[in-house]
This record gives structure tokens, sequence and C-alpha cells, in this order.
């Protein structure tokens, strides 16, 4: 008889190639995805003679370096020359690397490396997926294993197929309750972050469960999942479901036909068992979760809209206060201030957190009909989302309330586009890092969701999205 | 990789918690090739003005650090993005070691890639031998991977973990990518297991 075994462990098992002294286990990777960043990897590989062992289980996105304007008039649109560089310099490598699914800057499904691959229907249940980023964890949606990973070990899966990794431990997060109005998958993730803490996941491999993860539909999981990094976990999941099959069936990637059967079969078995051990068990409640917004440098730094900017002597641990201090030092922020009456600059909505079809038309229910107070950009994920979202008439929702309805990219999330914040500037960010410089030197950053974030457009504040729906 | 067995040097105190990449190396720096010198971009906007200059008081800066091979950082070090490039910077500025109580996982794996050395002891002692350097600036710190011995500027003993095969490889100098292919029998095997289970999964040219 089998011991009882949770989905994480179940997908990992399947997945060892062999193992090695000290507990390392050589893992089968079923796809990856890269962007402009590892290009390290393409010229190690080139330098050492070595190809590409699997071609076309690679994916490639041109996001980080694009620019969200002048699109139309393609390479020659990119005003940064190193930029540029960035997007010829991955076409050259897929090239090299006989890599065909090359999504770039003129490809009319270009967008974001966590929202691209999965309207294609590459991230299925029970896959080991890697990724030259962080936020490869938004494959976890699907019952996936997505480990981000260093242009090192990008090298090592191009060149072999595989990653030499330690097993993580399980964690499970149930959030049970109904979300109230509101709030959104972002506002849960920040508020588990906020419990668990920034490295409060760090080894684990966490698996979202309970009636209010289920209620999420495919993109509010991707949202969720996305940030269990930001947690330090290496991996955030939720168990596949019928939302799970609705979504990926008939998409480019997902099996047809008689595979769909015999995929759909595995599929059903890839969830933890019932009476499955996880190292770690955590819990919310789901009903009392606010819109949340972070008021620090670190994700966990949050508080609910409804609160005040928390005092650093309140924290128990002495380093943690000593980084609010910091925190608050940076962000020109008082304790007891409240967040509502934090005002801002700037408004993002975008980033592999928050750009899919169901952000855009949480912000434009906010924003129809008002008018935005400060400056306001909306980068949708991808040509597919903007596609969608213009066919609604969102742009027109957000055109007409002085929002910007810019291309797919990951913009003003790292800035590395050159969509970046002056020095002081204060923005309410739909992204998922609110580190020290992260939209540019001295920028400060909020994390809220989409809704959020339209509120915040529409007043110049920290608003509360709950008086505005 | 350069191969890793013993190092005697210089720690530098950097003990602060959470110490995210991006502070390690803010993401514009990225595109530069390696040739740029990423030891240039290490801590960049903590450590220099707005106008480039050296800010004379940052640790890294100060004459006995200067020169330090061995960084004694907080818990969760490296934490928040997966890039490498925050490992190129810190190896780049002459790192060969760091010492915390905790890493990012990722941060850790890009360590072992590169050879620098993610040494993990309890909180408790390497916040004593953080004070310990700050207080005797050039205080030295011993490292012997054979031996997974870290030795305190004062002269207390503390042994570490790592895994064993990643011991012999950074004791060797050997990256993953041919300890791997030793292995591409055992990979091909596992593929004809794993795509029977997964046929749909099957790569063009997988037998």
């Amino acid at each position: 008889m089998c011991a009882a075994k949770t989905m994480f462990d179940k997908i990992w098992d399947m997945h060892v190639v062999c193992e090695r002294a000290g507990g390392e286990q050589l893992l089968y990777v079923d796809y990856n995805v890269v962007s402009e960043g590892p290009f390290y990897a393409f010229n190690g590989l080139r330098e050492e003679g070595r190809r590409v062992r699997y071609p076309e289980k690679t994916l490639a996105m041109a996001d980080h370096y694009t620019p969200t304007v002048g699109r139309s008039l393609g390479l020659a649109g990119v005003a940064d020359p190193e930029a540029r560089v960035m997007i010829e310099q991955l076409e050259q490598n897929t090239k090299w690397a006989g890599i065909t699914r090359h999504y770039g800057l003129m490809h009319p499904l270009q967008g974001i490396m966590h929202v691209v691959p999965q309207e294609l229907g590459m991230a299925q249940p029970g896959m080991v997926i890697t990724g030259a980023d962080s936020h490869t964890s938004t494959n976890g949606a699907f019952g996936a294993c997505g480990f981000g990973v260093g242009a090192s070990q990008v090298k090592h899966i191009l060149a072999t197929q595989t990653i030499w990794l330690r097993k993580p431990h399980s964690m499970r997060v149930t959030v049970d309750g109904e979300l109230g109005r509101g709030v959104s998958a972002k506002d849960v993730i920040l508020a588990i972050i906020a419990e668990i803490g920034i490295g409060g996941g760090a080894g684990h491999a966490v698996e979202y469960a309970g009636s209010a993860i289920r209620s999420l539909t495919m993109e509010g999981r991707m949202t969720l999942c996305n940030m269990s990094i930001e947690a330090g976990a290496r991996v955030g999941m939720v168990a596949p479901d019928t939302k799970t099959l609705d979504y990926l069936r008939g998409r480019e990637l997902a099996p047809q036909g008689d595979d769909w059967e015999h995929a759909a079969r595995f599929w059903a078995s890839v969830v933890s068992d019932e009476d499955a051990l996880f190292s770690r068990e955590g819990r919310l409640d789901g009903s009392v979760i606010e819109p949340m917004v972070t008021w620090g440098t670190c994700q966990d730094e949050a508080a609910p809209v409804s609160g005040v900017v928390p005092d650093p002597a309140a924290f128990a641990d002495p380093a943690r206060s000593s980084r609010a201090e910091k925190a608050l030092a940076y962000m020109a922020l008082r304790p007891g201030t409240a967040i509502q009456d934090v005002k801002v600059d700037r408004v993002f909505i975008g980033s592999c957190t928050n750009s899919r079809l169901e952000d855009l038309r949480a912000a434009a229910a906010v924003a129809r009909g008002r008018k935005t107070v400060v400056p306001a950009i909306i980068v949708p994920g991808s040509m597919t989302v903007k596609r969608a979202a213009e066919k609604e008439g969102l742009h027109e929702i957000f055109l007409g309330a002085g929002f910007e309805w810019r291309d797919p990219g990951c913009s003003m999330c790292t800035g590395a586009n050159g969509d970046r914040l002056a020095p002081g500037e204060r923005c309410a960010s739909t992204s998922n890092r609110n580190f020290e410089g992260r939209q540019g030197r001295e920028s400060r950053t909020h994390l809220v969701s989409p809704a959020m974030a339209a509120a915040a457009a529409l007043t110049g504040r920290l608003a509360d999205v709950r008086e505005f729906i | 990789m350069e191969p890793f067995t013993t190092l005697t040097a210089v720690a530098a105190p950097y003990f602060f918690p959470d110490v995210d990449t991006d502070c390690i190396i803010p993401h514009r720096f990225l595109r530069k090739p390696l040739s740029a010198g990423y030891r240039n971009f290490l801590f960049h906007d903590e450590r220099l003005a707005p106008d480039g200059k050296e800010k004379p008081d940052f640790i890294l800066h100060r004459p006995p650090y200067r020169g330090a091979r061995i960084l004694i950082a907080g818990r969760n070090f490296g934490c928040g993005s997966a890039r490498e490039g925050a490992v190129y910077a810190l190896h780049d500025w002459g790192f060969r070691a760091v010492i915390a109580p905790s890493y990012a996982d990722f941060f850790r794996a890009n360590c072992l890639q590169n050879g620098l050395l993610p040494v993990e002891l309890p909180e408790s002692v390497v916040e004593t031998m953080s004070r310990h350097a700050e207080a005797h600036p050039g205080a030295v710190v011993s490292i012997d991977l054979r031996e997974q011995l870290v030795v305190a500027p004062d002269g207390s003993r503390h042994r570490f973990e790592i895994e064993a095969a990643r011991k012999e490889q950074l004791l060797a100098g050997l990256d993953d990518i041919g300890v791997t292919l030793q292995r591409s029998a055992t990979i091909a095997d596992f593929e004809k297991t794993y795509f029977a289970q997964v046929p749909w999964l099957r790569p063009n040219r997988a037998s």
C-alpha cells in the first residue's frame, strides 16, 4: 500500500530521473520559458560547444525590455539602444538554438512570459515547468510545479532538459469563506504573505486550498501562485479542477482528441490524497480579508486599506522592527497615518501578477465614467489580452477616464524598458515587488489590486475601492 | 568554475534581514555583458551617490573591508528576483563566500553555480560574527569546505552543512552540465518510461 501523497509529492516523484549524494535529485523538465534576461545561458552554451536538447520544449518571450509605446515602429521604436540589443539578442539566440516558439517584439501573440505561455495552454496539471524568472511559480495555478531558476540553471535545462534540485517541504495554506466585495486574488496573496512573512515559505512548496481558493478563476489563481515567491516559497499550486480543464480545452499546446481524454484522466489523479500530510499548515479566514496595501519595502509589510501605517516599535521581532523603521524612512511615511490618506503620484496597472483580462475588467468597472487625477498607465499582459479588452471596449473606458492604454510587456514592474518612476515618486502598482528602487531609483511602491489601483488613479490617494463599486 | 577549497579572508558585516537581489544589483544593469565588470553594479544604489561617487561610509568602501572576500549577511539573504547577476556582482567584487542564517532558494542555487560558497550558520552565531567583524575591522574568518568548518574571528569553530555531491563539485570546480551529461543514458531511460505515461508530451525527437 502506498502512503498518502500531496499533489506536489506526486508531481515531483514522477519527474525524478535520479538522485545523488546529499539528497539533490535530477528532475525532468516538461517546459522551460525564457525572456531576454538569460542571454548568459545562450552565450555559455555556444562557448562550450553545446546544443539545446529539445528546442520545442522552450518558449521565448520578449517582455522585460519591450517598449509599451511606439510599437508600430518595431525595433526602430525601441529608443534605448541597450534594450534593443536585448530584444535582438533573444531573437538571434532562439534562432541559433532552434527555438521556434519565439514571441518577439512584433509577434501578434507577444506578451509577458507568465501570461502568454498560459494563454497557449502550455501549463498543464502534473508538469514541471522552469523559467528564467522567479514568477514562474504562476504555472502553479494549473496544478503544475513552476520553478524559477537563474541563468546557469537555464543553461543546464537547455542542454539536458533536467535540473538538480533539493525537494522542498510541503506546506498547505487553506483559505475558506467567501471573499468580500472588492477583494481579489491579489488581496488574498498579500494577506497570506503578511501572515507568513517574505521568508516564511522558504524551502517549501505551497498548495493553496479551501473554498475561497476554489472560487477563484484561473486568472485569479495565476495571480495567487505568481506571488508565492514573495513569501519565499519555491512553488505555489492550486489543485486542478473543472475550471482548469475548461480553461485548457482547445488551446494550442493542450493535448487534442484522444490525447485530451488520456491527459484528463491523468490530471484527475494529480491532486493531494485526502489524508496526505503536509510539513506545515496555515489557515486564513477569507471572509475577513480586506483590500490590501503594502506600506513598506517588503511584501509582508502590508495592511488592510481600512488600517494605518504601523509603528515599527510594535513588532515583536527586533529584525522586523528595524526593517520596518528603515522602510518607513524610505517610504516617507509616519506611523499611525491612515492608509487612505497616503497620496500617490502615479498608477501602474500591469505586470505578470495583474495584467490579464479579468484584471483589466476589474479596473474598468471602477474607472467607468470617472476621471483620473494622477498619471496612470495600463499595460496589458499580452497582445491577446489587449485585443480581447478592446473587443469589449475596455480601452474606451480607460482612455475616456484619462488612463494611458499601452502595449504589452513587464513595463513599470522592473523598469527595464525605461517605464520608471522619478526619484521620490510614489506609485500605486499592481505589480509584485515594493523593494527599494524597484520601479526606479528612490521610487516608492504601494502594491495593490487592479481595482484598488484604479481607485487610486481616480482619487490620487490609496482609496478604498469598496466606495467605488 | 574555479575550485573552492579553503578561504581565509577579511569578512565584511552586512547583517540586515531580507536583503533582496534588486538591492544587490538593480535591474537596469542586468543588460550589461559580464565584461562590463559586474563589481561596478554591486549594491549600486546604496553604495554610490546619484552622481556616481562612492559613499565613503558604505561598509565595502571602508579600507579594511574593501578587500573583504567573505560577506556576513542576514536571514533570507538574496530574496526576490532569481537574477544570477546578483551573484555575478558579488563574485566580481571579489567575494568567494557568504555567511548567513538563511538564503532565498534561488540565490543559494545561483551561488553554487558560480563558486560563491553559501555558508549557513545559526542566526546567533552569524550575529556574533557580524558584531565582531564590525568591532574589529579587518577581522579574518577561515572557511574549510572539505571539513565543512568555519573559524570565526573569536576563534570559535562552527560546522556547516552542504550537500555531499555539491561539495565535491565545488572542491573540483566542476559545473553541473558536465556532471549531468555523464548520466545521459539514465536520462534517456527515464524519458522512455515517462513518455509512455504522458505520450502527449513526447518531443518530436525523443525515441
